[in-house]
């Protein structure tokens, strides 16, 4: 069983994001870049089917700032082989372009499985998923709590709103989008960590041109107003209750 | 939490943690222990663990050590000194048995879920609450004059100020830091802090079992240290003070380091004439774990408190080395929703009683963990919501008039 | 080419998903601006009285057993042969479990562009525009939605369902089925687990704090998210005295939520509460302490005394309900 997982790195939300002199781009100066959450649960999932079934895990990451490091924690957990993409990603790499480039670097590794993260807050052209499952041309299922493999099939529990799951078998090689995998990331020591920065390698891999046909184009990017301090309601209780109740209607929730 | 696999049940693990033990100052002590139960005993959670220290040490001599990995209530341990403190055969039972207990837990990944986030936070951020490096001297904003930023200043100074997690980012400690720094204003102190280039001193994470994360933050204020001249390092965190004092010299990382508590009791007579306004109250002082019992620091906060014009000093019966901890310690602090679990009480609960009890108005701490961790009990002890929690720093600036 | 805007009606197991509402007030503007028609698609088995209601010029039906359950493939077939046939100049799919993985697979089938986290739409001097939310929320990007053709995926806040429905049925046309089956397949649906909910999945909470006081005073504020067809969370003092199970404890030892609506009464918000309600969409916070920091992160609050006013709106909630 291989299984391959392509992440991605996003902003990190603790850092006060800029927009650019451009005014269409956040300002890659004071950008701070993390593993996507979900990639994460991608890559515990990954390390769990291989614990439980064997295999090999390969994760491929692009060359961005801090990408060493997420690649060297993914092999002190478990995974074994770390591909870095390099070339390209000076400019702004839409999730069509991405998809692309890692498709043809999972093409001759023949994987059984691809897990990605279902989602990141900064998928402006869709999820990595769908677009690398059309590029490979797999089978895709998202919004997925719990893998199971057997014979050449995975049965994927998906979750809807609401709490139902619809249990789907799906025939590999596939992709696969994880919501949350089977248990919470696990906790690595900084030592295994140290460790594997002496210990794994990272292979680097040159993608060719970057196709971003298939995203749309910024003109504007800007922040939302944000109120600084709450609305204060006046007023007798029957009549900051009726202006509750305006306010419950506005939002949906009446 | 997240189920991993405990090392295998065998004899070897038992031989090895043994062995280990040996590697650290005293380590050796442990050959001595007398069973005598008294850490199980004067262990404020002992009552909860299944291997409390010494049941701990017999089952390693036992050589079931799997046992006690297994059994994971060594994370209700807060390090807080109170076993190492009255070992009659002074076995380091704190450093060595329990932290090497949970060191052992955590490689295998066998940690509470609230402590991976503190531990993750800390690996990313460089502190624990998981705040933008970038916005640590965000507290500053607004004392006057300015608090001076090393890397802005290019200047010596007699003191670096070494801030802290909880005194930079946590919302009831920042103001701590304001009052801090305008007593240093008043006694016009020549002082600097680190700003951005500051991470957590680490020692909480180190007694957590996090001892690598330990070393990566030693070495990162390391560097930001020797790139700047002081005479001094002075903290308002009692970890920090620990880490500095008795762990960094061990990683080649040595500086001369006080707390705050001592640094002002020494200018005691610049101090007093600008302590003008009177702060009428019944006073109580709880000692820090990492000040007190381990640090041997009991009377230069009394000191500064009994300075204070109007301040009637009162002591609770559980005072000095027999201080009761405030439960943020060894990873505590990032533990709380664990630990209410399993105990359904909090350490900090017990205290501010005590502090009722002896009729305090206000119970005066030095340690960044506590006036968050006794505010908030002040607010679940009946009757305790009288009770006002100040740090030495804060009653300091309002004497002063601030 | 067309210059229609369709919308991909989402439903699950009998029920029209909110956000299909919100789709069809979406494509009300675009087509109003791009002079087109709105065209429902309805993909399912036995669905004909399903979606009566949503506002469209059209509706197209498509019923094949093979499209009796949501499976991935084969509705992206089914849509696949649909659209490429239509050629619309826009199809709105929501955000969600269902339309996001379609709109994907569609995008690379296609060859069409896609676009999501679209918040609103937008017409400009003839262009249509998104206006798409990233980064949770902190940025907002807009530019031009790609002509001739492309996908969008809808997140709701935009756009109020109301003004997606209309009161008449539209008419109905049916069409034939593409659905091809897969290598996907359905094996059962597991329901929900009865026992207590999970408040980091609910849409509505009703939050208490230590200003409710005593035990007794917690089935007033049942009452209240009952009425609202919320669950009742709260901060620690209150699990801490036994009021409410763990389950329902909001902050840094219990749940992170992220609720559309986040009602904190007498919950002073305290950092350690604070950090786990940030990702709700709104908090409205009642506390008579005008100072208290729950202010600086609810968007609407009042200082008035609870006890005075949940009874009140309890009472106004379940008449606007009826």
């Amino acid at each position: 069983m291989h299984i391959v997982v392509p992440v991605k790195l996003v902003p990190d939300l603790v850092e006060e994001l800029v927009i650019d002199a451009s005014g269409c781009a956040l300002d890659p100066d004071t950008l701070r870049l993390q593993l996507n959450e979900f990639d994460g649960h991608a890559i515990e999932q990954a390390i769990l089917l291989k614990e439980r079934g064997g295999g090999q895990v390969t994760v491929i990451a692009p060359d961005l700032e801090g990408v060493d490091d997420v690649l060297y924690t993914a092999a002190a957990k478990g995974a074994d082989r770390l591909i870095k993409l390099c070339d390209h990603f000076g400019q702004a790499v839409n999730n069509h372009a991405m998809a692309r480039a890692v498709a043809e670097v999972i093409k001759p590794l023949q994987p059984d499985l691809v897990l990605t993260g279902v989602q990141s807050h900064s998928d402006l052209d869709g999820s990595i998923g769908p677009l690398l499952a059309g590029y490979l041309a797999m089978p895709y299922v998202g919004y997925i709590a719990g893998v199971t493999l057997s014979d050449g099939r995975a049965t994927v529990r998906k979750e809807y709103p609401g709490g139902l799951v619809a249990e789907l078998e799906v025939t590999l090689p596939a992709v696969l989008g994880i919501q949350a995998a089977d248990q919470p990331p696990r906790y690595v020591a900084f030592s295994r960590i140290r460790q594997a920065m002496k210990s794994a390698t990272i292979e680097e891999q040159t993608v060719a041109a970057l196709d971003t046909s298939g995203g749309p184009a910024v003109a504007r990017m800007y922040k939302p107003e944000v109120a600084a301090r709450a609305t204060m309601l006046d007023g007798k209780p029957d009549e900051v209750a009726d202006q509750l109740v305006a306010l419950f209607r506005e939002l949906g929730v009446l | 939490m997240a189920t991993a696999t405990v090392p295998p049940s065998s004899a070897t693990f038992s031989k090895s943690f043994y062995a280990s033990l040996h590697e650290i100052p005293g380590g050796e002590k442990v050959r001595t222990c007398l069973q005598c139960g008294t850490c199980n005993g004067v262990c404020p959670f002992g009552y909860l663990m299944d291997y409390p220290p010494g049941k701990m040490i017999a089952a390693l001599r036992a050589q079931r050590f799997e046992r006690v990995t297994e059994a994971e209530t060594v994370w209700m341990c807060v390090s807080c000194y109170a076993c190492s403190q009255v070992c009659p055969v002074r076995i380091p039972l704190t450093a060595g048995l329990m932290t090497r207990a949970k060191e052992e837990l955590l490689l295998a990944g066998n940690i509470p879920s609230e402590l991976q986030i503190a531990l993750e936070n800390t690996q990313r951020y460089g502190n624990p609450l998981g705040e933008s490096p970038r916005k640590r001297a965000d507290w500053a904003k607004g004392v006057k004059p300015r608090v001076p930023i090393m890397s802005e200043e290019r200047r010596p100074v007699e003191v670096l100020w070494f801030v802290g997690d909880y005194g930079s980012y946590h919302p009831r400690v920042q103001p701590v830091s304001r009052a801090l720094a305008n007593v240093f204003n008043a006694l016009r102190i020549d002082f600097g802090i680190l700003g951005a280039e500051e991470v957590s001193d680490g020692d909480s994470q180190r007694l957590a079992g996090e001892r690598g994360l330990f070393e990566m933050l030693a070495a990162k204020n390391g560097r930001a240290f020797s790139q700047y001249e002081f005479k001094e390092i002075v903290t308002g965190d009692p970890h920090a003070y620990n880490a500095f004092k008795n762990e960094y010299p061990r990683l080649g990382i040595a500086y001369p380091v006080r707390h705050y508590t001592e640094f002002l009791a020494e200018r005691l007579d610049a101090l007093k004439p600008l302590l003008k306004h009177e702060v009428n109250a019944r006073v109580t002082y709880h000692d820090p774990c990492y000040l007190g019992r381990a640090n041997g620091v009991f009377e230069a906060p009394r000191q500064l408190l009994s300075a204070i014009p109007g301040i009637e000093l009162v002591e609770m019966p559980h005072n000095r080395t027999t201080s009761l901890c405030c439960g943020g310690g060894g990873g505590g602090m990032w533990i709380d929703g664990f630990q209410w679990e399993k105990a359904h009480t909090r350490l900090s609960e017990w205290r501010v009683r005590e502090a009722m009890k002896v009729g305090a108005d206000i119970l005066a701490v030095a340690c960044p963990y506590e006036a968050p961790r006794f505010e908030d009990a002040t607010k679940t002890v009946p009757g305790a919501a009288r009770l006002i929690v100040r740090d030495i720093a804060e009653l300091l600036a309002e004497a002063m008039g601030d | 080419m067309s210059q229609d805007i369709y919308v991909v009606i989402e439903h699950l197991r009998g029920q029209v998903a909110d956000i299909s509402y919100v789709l069809c007030a979406a494509a009300r503007q675009l087509a109003a601006a791009s002079g087109g028609q709105v065209v429902g698609v309805l993909l399912g088995h036995n669905v004909q009285g399903l979606a009566q209601d949503v506002a469209v010029d059209r509706l197209l039906v498509m019923d094949d057993p093979q499209l009796a359950d949501f499976i991935p493939d084969r509705y992206q077939q089914a849509l696949a042969g649909l659209l490429s046939a239509q050629a619309p100049r826009v199809t709105l799919f929501g955000d969600t479990s269902i339309g996001a993985e379609l709109a994907g697979g569609l995008s690379v089938q296609l060859g069409w562009p896609l676009v999501s986290y679209c918040r609103s739409v937008r017409a400009d001097d003839g262009r249509l525009l998104y206006i798409s939310q990233l980064c949770g929320g902190k940025v907002m990007a807009e530019g031009e939605i790609p002509a001739p053709h492309a996908l969008l995926a809808m997140v709701p806040g935009g756009f109020q369902a109301e003004q997606g429905k209309r009161t008449s049925p539209p008419p109905v046309e049916t069409v034939a089925s593409a659905a091809v089956g897969g290598r996907i397949t359905l094996k059962q649906y597991i329901e929900p687990e009865s026992g207590d909910v999970d408040i980091s999945k609910e849409a509505i909470l009703v939050s208490v704090g230590r200003g409710i006081q005593n035990a007794d005073n917690i089935e007033m504020v049942q009452e209240l998210a009952a009425a609202l067809g919320g669950v009742v969370s709260a901060s620690r003092p209150v699990v801490d005295q036994g009021w409410l199970p763990t389950t329902r404890l909001v902050g840094k030892s219990g749940k992170r939520v992220k609720p559309r609506l986040y009602l904190a009464l007498g919950i002073s918000g305290a950092p350690e509460h604070a950090e786990a309600i940030t990702d709700s969409q709104t908090i409205i916070a009642v506390n008579t302490d005008a100072s208290a920091p729950i202010f600086d992160i609810a968007r609407y609050g009042t200082t008035l005394d609870l006890f005075d006013l949940v009874p009140a709106l309890t009472e106004k909630v379940r008449q606007a309900k009826q």
